[in-house]
């Protein structure tokens, strides 16, 4: 709420607010999260508990966790991700409307984790940008609401005017909505060998 | 009335051999073509109602490599006696194949299909045997001991999937 | 088993007579469910083909959690893997934990510690509580009920903050090893687990009150996923779907481990084997975890100051003090952690978890690289049997029969 102040006294008096549409859409934005559950495995029972009634995720807005896709912002990958399950969670990713964020829940869908086998993937961050990781296996319920913080301060940086105006293409070539770690080859590659680059690098798929 | 006793007496002697694990369960060694017989001697003589697990080992490996095998591990349960027994039968690693027991047991149908995904060995007779953990389309078997903890190109199905999708967008 | 029969037997119409009026009888429906859907209890997909609302199909499809732990067990060793298991059904790590040390212990042929036992028993049976914590409240937010969520979780925390202060994590404590446990059980704990475990039957009576005479829950669960007994031993079922069907088999009572033969307590069963049962002995089974946790707690104070972890070098880990200050503890500890044999041969053991019977499998060949660790799990026999009593069944009624099977994909998939 810090650049919503009121303009001059007699504005105040009148009943009137005037600030950067940038910071009032960014505010609307960060405190009313919708996450994505993707509970996959272990992690998925510390979201539950999450949005339980000791941690209470509606304190930070964030707590109408809803099962669609299409109804939410914020997909929390909770859990190991295998290359089984690979495409449906690109695919629920694929589903969510624009702007979208990715808390990467847990060692296992930061890096792998403890799995360093055939069937896991080495870190969601192969198949979609991820905003926020959080270490821990299961991390507690505090590490993800911390990253939920986290991620509200990110989005105050960004610039949703810009976007409307300008587009997507040219912000994300340098603009504010910046990937921690981009699904490129090098990380992949690093991770597991070889293979393919993968199609669209990072930002491309946000047009 | 243990689970030897009650086998040795429906069943022919020399189709079967009692051997001692570890764990003191009584187990007996069978021969391919000589487990149907066992088996419905143990679904309908012996009393063992359930099946606990169908399993395999890959004995191609490791200090006690016999004569390279795969040890198909069976597992039954009688709650009516209130005992088990292990059943193994050994096959060779080229084309290995057991007849299903899934007529006897439904309940093992998930097994032998695990069986064959994870190990590759086909249980004939079985009325749906695909993969079960491991996607269709998957060209390895992840327990045999020649396959690689870390795999073999993990993610060549979903990139494929992946060019797919590319294209049609 | 107390007060089943509260209603009348109302909801066992079959339901093609329900849906004889359906407009869309007759044409057939593909419809997947999962893997990313809240019912399906985690990544599970189910094909289902649909003739109206009434499921003529339904096929399983597994594997969406698979994360090769089998395979990890071999490249990793016999002591190391017991970090994984905790992650296999991860609504109660412990449980799993205790599972492999015991299949591990007889394979080595360990004895375990009276201390170390009780304190085995306590863990397991507050993992068995968590677990049946998860499933009601679950299955009830799938049936709509979602304040037993709420209800059901504020008591899990409670536990969670006990295994905190006992183990130093919430969850996958990883806190049992080969030969007994890690640490010891301190007053204070004690304690503080004597007075949640008191406070407890009240919340299971409130939990009752919420569900078990709700019409909403009695009638989408009565007469919904029955099974016969011959059908639980075919299709191998075990745990409380397998009680629930009036078969008194739990192996706490018929092959006794860690010394439950010595405690008093009894074993829930139901009579008619459907999912409102399943739901009954499942309330029982905590409050019968409640009595046994009572128990143990007074064992702890009896053997106060006793050992909880066996002595065996090799397979034991040293005391971190004396690996300090002794040569010979230094190298045992040195080749318990590199190379940690264990005899040639093959081991079952199995214990009743909260889903049923969870066993490893173990082959040994003598060298410290495991030849074989096989995970069975009730979970896999559970999500079998879903065509069998989904076909012919309403699609609603899925949802019912999948939160009362109660699997976990963690320990299907493994």
């Amino acid at each position: 709420m810090g650049s919503l102040k009121p303009a001059t006294t007699a504005a105040h008096d009148a009943g009137f607010l005037a600030t950067r549409a940038d910071a009032l859409i960014n505010w609307g934005r960060k405190n009313s999260l919708w996450p994505m559950p993707l509970g996959l495995s272990c992690c998925g029972i510390e979201l539950m508990a999450m949005i339980g009634p000791k941690f209470d995720i509606a304190r930070f807005g964030a707590e109408a966790a809803r099962f669609s896709p299409r109804q939410c912002d914020l997909l929390i990958v909770a859990g190991t991700l295998t290359w089984k399950m690979a495409h449906a969670c690109r695919t629920i990713f694929d589903q969510m409307p624009d702007p979208k964020w990715v808390i990467a829940m847990g060692v296992c869908s930061s890096t792998g984790g403890m799995y360093d086998s055939y069937a896991v993937v080495q870190g969601v961050d192969m198949i979609l940008p991820v905003d926020v990781y959080v270490p821990g296996c299961p991390p507690r319920p505090d590490a993800v609401i911390d990253a939920i913080l986290k991620l509200q301060k990110k989005i105050e940086r960004e610039s949703p005017l810009k976007v409307l105006f300008q587009g997507r293409g040219e912000l994300d070539e340098g603009g504010t909505r910046e990937f921690d770690m981009p699904p490129n080859q090098a990380v992949a590659t690093h991770r597991i060998g070889t293979f393919e680059p993968v199609a669209g690098e990072g930002g491309e798929e946000r047009t | 009335m243990t689970a030897i006793d009650r086998i040795t007496a429906a069943m022919a002697e020399g189709t079967f051999e009692v051997i001692e694990p570890r764990d003191g369960m009584p187990c007996v060694a069978v021969a391919a073509d000589g487990l149907r017989a066992l088996m419905e001697c143990l679904r309908n003589d012996c009393g063992f109602e359930t099946n606990t697990f169908v399993t395999a080992i890959d004995r191609s490996a490791g200090a006690l490599a016999i004569e390279p095998c795969y040890e198909v591990t069976y597992q039954f349960l009688s709650h009516a006696h209130g005992d088990r027994i292990r059943v193994r039968v050994r096959v060779p690693l080229t084309d290995p194949k057991v007849p299903t027991i899934t007529d006897l047991w439904p309940g093992t149908s998930f097994c032998e299909r695990e069986c064959y995904d994870m190990f590759g060995i086909v249980f004939e007779g079985h009325p749906d045997l695909r993969r079960l953990l491991m996607p269709e389309g998957y060209d390895h078997h992840p327990l045999r001991k020649d396959f690689p903890h870390r795999g073999i190109e993990p993610d060549r199905l979903y990139r494929e999937w992946e060019r797919g999708r590319a294209a049609t967008r | 088993m107390t007060e089943t029969q509260i209603f009348e037997y109302t909801s066992g119409t079959p339901p093609e007579d329900l849906d004889a009026d359906d407009p869309l009888h007759g044409e057939l429906m593909k419809l997947h469910v999962g893997p990313q859907h809240p019912a399906t209890h985690g990544v599970l997909r189910l094909a289902i083909t649909l003739d109206g609302e009434t499921i003529r199909d339904c096929d399983p499809d597994v594997g969406y959690l698979h994360r090769g732990k089998e395979k990890t067990c071999e490249s990793l060793g016999w002591r190391r893997f017991i970090v994984h298991t905790d992650r296999l059904d991860y609504v109660q790590p412990l449980m799993n934990n205790v599972a492999y040390a015991l299949a591990l212990e007889q394979l080595a042929g360990l004895e375990v510690p009276q201390r170390g036992q009780v304190i085995r028993v306590l863990i397991m049976e507050l993992s068995r509580i968590m677990a049946h914590l998860i499933y009601l409240g679950t299955s009830a937010i799938d049936l709509g009920a979602v304040t037993m969520f709420f209800f059901t979780f504020t008591e899990r925390e409670k536990i969670y903050d006990l295994l905190d202060s006992y183990t130093g994590h919430r969850m996958n404590n990883t806190y049992i090893r080969m030969g007994g446990v890690y640490a010891d059980i301190d007053d204070e704990v004690g304690r503080e687990m004597r007075a949640w475990l008191e406070a407890f039957p009240a919340k299971i009576d409130e939990f009752e009150k919420m569900l078990t005479g709700n019409r909403i829950f009695y009638d989408r669960n009565r007469g919904v996923g029955t099974l016969t007994r011959e059908e639980c031993l075919a299709w191998s079922l075990t745990g409380p779907i397998l009680r629930a069907c009036g078969v008194e088999w739990d192996l706490r009572k018929q092959a006794p481990y860690s010394g439950y033969e010595t405690y008093d307590f009894e074993i829930p069963i139901g009579t008619t084997g459907d999912s409102f049962d399943r739901y009954l002995v499942r309330v029982e089974e905590m409050r019968q975890s409640v009595v046994i946790c009572l128990q143990t707690l007074d064992r702890l104070e009896r053997t106060k100051g006793g050992e909880f972890l066996a002595e065996d070098r090799r397979y034991v880990l040293p005391p971190r003090a004396k690996v300090h200050s002794s040569m010979e503890e230094l190298i045992f500890q040195f080749k318990v952690v590199t190379d940690m044999r264990l005899p040639a041969g093959e081991a079952y053991f199995a214990i009743e978890s909260s889903k049923g019977e969870l066993g490893f499998f173990l082959a040994s060949d003598g060298t410290s690289d495991p030849l074989r660790c096989h995970i069975r799990g009730p979970g896999l026999m559970n999500v079998q049997v879903i065509p069998l009593l989904a076909k012919g069944r309403l699609l609603s009624d899925l949802v019912a029969i999948i939160g009362s099977l109660d699997f976990v994909m963690g320990e299907v998939d493994r």
